[in-house]
C-alpha cells in the first residue's frame, strides 16, 4: 500500500500547505482514511496473482459503540480498530503492534476485555464496545482512570487506554485481588516506559473502590 | 491481507458444506487474522462459524465434554473443569493473555499454527508456509525449536498448552465432516512433520471438531502443569510438562505425562510413565523416569539446553503433583 506523503511543515508547496491547516492526528486521520478506501475498489478485489473474487464487497455491519448504534460500511479485512480509528473516528483505542501482542488495542466487546486488532469488524455485526471515549461521565472520570493519575501509571501514555480497558476487565472477571494476581491477569498489556507498579497499584485501588 | 468472501453459516450442514467449496473455517480467529495479515494464510473463503451451538462445557457421568467453540477463559473458569480436570483450567491459564482467551476457541487453539518465527519470515525459507522450500530454523535459530519428533524439513514446536494436558489425559476429540462423524484420541489429532510439514493435523478437508471428551481418571485431582518460559507469564514455553499422579498406599499405579516445548507435537511421555508405575512418589523415581524422557531426543545447535531443562520440569513437575491438598 502507498504510504501517506511525509507530513513535513517546512515545505511549502499546496500538498503540505493542506497539512499545516489541519492538526496532526486530522491530517493521519484524512489520509489514512483515503487510503484505505483506494485500496479497497468494490467488486474489482483481486488475489495478488491476479484471480478474481466474485463477491468482496463492503459489508455492512451495525455496531452500539459507548451506547451509541452506529452503521457502517466495512471492508471484511478491517479490524474492529481500524473501523474505531479510521472509519469512526475514535482514536482513543491505539495501534500497537497490530498483531495481537501489546494489548494497546483492548476494548470491551459484549463486556468481555479482547483485542480489537484481531477482530473482524465483519464478524461482529450487532456487538456491543465500549472503548476508552466511552468511560468518563462528561468531567467525571471512571474510577479507573482516575485511579491511573493518582498512581501515575503510566509515562508516555499511548498503552494507557488498553491498560485501563483491560484493568475494567481485570477488575469485572474478579481478577484483583492483589498486586501478583493483578500482574498475571494484566500480562497481556504491555508497557514498554516499564510503568508496571503505578499501572497494578491503580487497578488494585479501583478494584478495592468498587467492593466498598 | 488479500481480499476474501467471508460467509457466516447456522448449521453444521451448511459449514461443512461451505468449506468443501474451499472456505476455510474460522472461529476466534486469533491466529489466523494475524496470519492472514501478514500474507503467511492468504485464504481467499472464510467461514464464520461463531454461530454454531458448538460451545459449552458438560459433563456425562465424570467425563467432561468441551464444545469446540467454547472460550478459553471460559472452560478455565468453569466449575465442571475446576472439578474434574484442573489440570486443564491450569494449561488453559498459563496460556496467551486474558484478551485472547476471552475470544480463543478451544478447536482453533487445537489447530493454531507453530511459532516458529521462519514461518512468518515471507523472505526465509520454510516448509510448512511453501512446502520444498527449505527449513531455516534447522541451521539458523532455533533456541525455541523442537528436540523430539524433529526431521530434516522442519523441527517447529506445537505451541499449545491446552493440547499438552488433553495428550497426558488421553483425551479424544470428535469431528464432523463431509464422510460423517468419527472421534479419536486428540494425539493423534497432530503430524510428525516428517517430509510434509505444511500438512499439521489428520483432519480430512472440511472436518470440522466438535468437541473435546476427557475421560476421568482416579489421577485427576492430583494433576499440574509446570510451564517454563523467558518470563512469567503470556509467553509460549521452553517447556512445560503436564504431569497426573494416582498413588495408592505408597504405590504409584497411575502416571499420565505430557511435554510442550520439545516436541513438534505434544510429546506424550510413556517410558516415563511406565518407569514410575508400582515406584514410590518419591524424588529418586521421579529422577529415574525423568530421564526417560530424553528417549530419541536430538538437540539442534540452539537447544541443547532443552534436554536438561526438560528432565528438571518433569521432575519439579511430579512433585508438584504431590503437593495438590
Amino acid at each position: 500500500m502507498k504510504q501517506p506523503d511525509t507530513f513535513d511543515p517546512g515545505r511549502h508547496d499546496a500538498h503540505s500547505e493542506t497539512a499545516t491547516l489541519l492538526s496532526r492526528r486530522e491530517f493521519f486521520r484524512i489520509t489514512s482514511g483515503a487510503l484505505s478506501m483506494a485500496a479497497v475498489p468494490a467488486g474489482l478485489a483481486q488475489t495478488a496473482d491476479g484471480a478474481a473474487i466474485d463477491a468482496v464487497l463492503p459489508a455492512h455491519v451495525q455496531l452500539t459503540i459507548n451506547g451509541q448504534t452506529r452503521s457502517v460500511d466495512i471492508d471484511p479485512r478491517q479490524s474492529v480498530l481500524d473501523v474505531l480509528r479510521e472509519v469512526l473516528g475514535l482514536t482513543g483505542t491505539k495501534k500497537g503492534c497490530n498483531q495481537g501482542a501489546c494489548g494497546a488495542c483492548t476494548v470491551l466487546i459484549d463486556g468481555k476485555r479482547v483485542l480489537s486488532c484481531l477482530a473482524l469488524a465483519a464478524m461482529h455485526d450487532g456487538a456491543s464496545i465500549t472503548t476508552i471515549e466511552g468511560l468518563a461521565q462528561n468531567d467525571r472520570l471512571h474510577p479507573l482512570q482516575a485511579a491511573f493519575v493518582d498512581h501515575e501509571a503510566f509515562q508516555c501514555g499511548y498503552c494507557t487506554p488498553g491498560q485501563i480497558m483491560s484493568g475494567i476487565g481485570c477488575i469485572a472477571e474478579g481478577h484483583a485481588r492483589s498486586v501478583d494476581d493483578i500482574r498475571f491477569w494484566m500480562s497481556g498489556n504491555i508497557c514498554r516506559c516499564g510503568a508496571y507498579p503505578g499501572i497494578a497499584a491503580a487497578v488494585a485501588e479501583a478494584a478495592g473502590r468498587k467492593e466498598a | 491481507m488479500i481480499p476474501f468472501r467471508l460467509q457466516k453459516v447456522r448449521t453444521e450442514v451448511d459449514a461443512i458444506a461451505a468449506a468443501r467449496a474451499g472456505g476455510r473455517y474460522i472461529a476466534g480467529g486469533t491466529t489466523l487474522v494475524d496470519l492472514m495479515r501478514e500474507e503467511v494464510e492468504r485464504p481467499e473463503r472464510l467461514v464464520d462459524i461463531n454461530a454454531l451451538p458448538l460451545g459449552g462445557i458438560r459433563t456425562e457421568d465424570d467425563q467432561l465434554v468441551i464444545g469446540a467453540l467454547a472460550r478459553m477463559s471460559e472452560v478455565a473458569a468453569h466449575p465442571d473443569t475446576l472439578r474434574l480436570q484442573p489440570l486443564i483450567a491450569e494449561a488453559l491459564i498459563e496460556g496467551a493473555s486474558p484478551q485472547l482467551r476471552n475470544v480463543a476457541s478451544i478447536g482453533g487453539n487445537l489447530l493454531q499454527r507453530a511459532r516458529c518465527p521462519y514461518l512468518r519470515m515471507l523472505d526465509a525459507p520454510c516448509n510448512k508456509r511453501v512446502p520444498g522450500s527449505g527449513c531455516a530454523a534447522i541451521g539458523g535459530v532455533n533456541v525455541g525449536h523442537a528436540i523430539l519428533g524433529a526431521s530434516a524439513h522442519c523441527a517447529a514446536t506445537h505451541p499449545s498448552d491446552l493440547a499438552v494436558a488433553l495428550v497426558a489425559l488421553d483425551a479424544t476429540v470428535r469431528v464432523r465432516g463431509p464422510a460423517g462423524e468419527r472421534s479419536f484420541p486428540v494425539e493423534l489429532l497432530f503430524r510428525l512433520p516428517e517430509a510434509t510439514p505444511h500438512l499439521e493435523h489428520t483432519l480430512q478437508p472440511a472436518e470440522l471438531i466438535i468437541e473435546v471428551r476427557v475421560p476421568h481418571d482416579a489421577s485427576a485431582r492430583h494433576a499440574r502443569y509446570l510451564k517454563v518460559r523467558d518470563r512469567s507469564s503470556y509467553e509460549f514455553a521452553l517447556v512445560s510438562v503436564a504431569a497426573a499422579l494416582h498413588v495408592e498406599k505408597g504405590v504409584i499405579r497411575t502416571a499420565r505425562i505430557a511435554a510442550g516445548g520439545v516436541g513438534t507435537r505434544p510429546w506424550r511421555m510413556r517410558a516415563s510413565e511406565q518407569a514410575l508405575v508400582g515406584r514410590a512418589p518419591d524424588r529418586a523415581s521421579f529422577e529415574e523416569a525423568a530421564q526417560r524422557s530424553l528417549d530419541g531426543a536430538r538437540p539442534l545447535s540452539g537447544n541443547g539446553y532443552k534436554a536438561e531443562l526438560l528432565p528438571r520440569t518433569m521432575v519439579r513437575a511430579l512433585e508438584m503433583t504431590r503437593e495438590v491438598v
